[in-house]
């Protein structure tokens, strides 16, 4: 790592910290407690804000995949690689940390409604989209399949979003416009520790690759300087 | 309405998750390190024979 990256990543780490510092003080002492729910409300925070990420995360694997199969770098497969596997990460919170929130408040851990079975759908494509490339036989054809998963995947996440919209569910109205000044702020500030988090792992990830790449190559030239 | 218990296990869990996959993350890191030094080794020591 070049030195200008590690000071990169340093500001990174620190933002990080202090934004995710932040959040944890506004969402469990800044935030007024919900009338109706009670303090179980304040899953709500992270629960939005992982949720947020997990899209980005597969938007993110979504343009890499179109650039992988345009340009055929390898770059763009690395980037769509990890990136569904944060998604995949963020997706589980988000379904974990919704059956713990419907508990109290609706009295079952879950129900077969629109928003939850499209979540589930979504965490179900990445998982099927990390499997395609581990049962491929050749690396490149699995790369190639799972950039076309990675493609029609996508479809779903509009579906995730719209779904309150389009059916009738259970879930609650994710308007941002209708929370008070109090609650808006601990969730703006939320969203942008995730995301941070997000970058730094994306970005550990990619650094990861490249060590394997490298590890790769030494291999190769190991074998062929015994080859010769 | 407080329902505290399920407050901390939700939060408990997302930071074990997270931290799981840090960790996760930092061992491949690790196990990647030392097989690159030791392939370098390797190539090295080929390299003088």
């Amino acid at each position: 790592m070049g030195e200008k990256n590690i000071v990169r990543s340093n500001i990174l780490l620190g933002l990080g910290f202090a934004l995710m510092t932040a959040a944890l003080y506004l969402v469990f002492i800044f935030a007024p407690t919900e009338e109706a729910m009670g303090q179980i409300q304040r899953i709500f925070y992270f629960h939005v804000s992982m949720a947020w990420v997990a899209f980005l995360a597969f938007f993110v694997v979504f343009i890499c995949s179109i650039l992988y199969l345009w340009k055929r770098a390898i770059k763009w497969d690395t980037i769509a690689r990890f990136s569904a596997e944060l998604g995949i990460v963020f997706t589980t919170l988000v379904l974990i940390t919704g059956p713990i929130w419907a508990k109290p408040v609706w009295g079952v851990w879950w129900i077969w409604e629109p928003r939850l079975t499209a979540t589930l759908v979504l965490w179900l494509i990445y998982i099927a989209y990390l499997l395609v490339r581990s049962y491929a036989a050749e690396a490149s054809r699995g790369a190639r399949f799972a950039a076309v998963l990675g493609i029609v995947g996508f479809i779903d996440v509009p579906i995730v979003y719209l779904s309150i919209h389009l059916w009738r569910t259970h879930h609650p109205p994710a308007l941002v416009s209708d929370l008070v000044p109090s609650m808006l702020l601990p969730l703006l500030v939320s969203v942008a520790a995730f995301t941070v988090l997000y970058i730094i792992l994306i970005t550990r990830s990619i650094s990861l690759s490249n060590l394997e790449a490298e590890v790769r190559q030494l291999k190769d030239a190991r074998a062929n300087q015994r080859r010769s | 309405m407080d329902n505290l218990n399920y407050l901390f296990a939700a939060y408990t869990i997302i930071w074990a998750v997270i931290f799981g996959y840090v960790f996760f993350m930092h061992q491949r890191h690790r196990r990647l390190q030392r097989e690159l030094d030791l392939l370098k080794e390797d190539v090295d020591e080929q390299k003088m024979d």
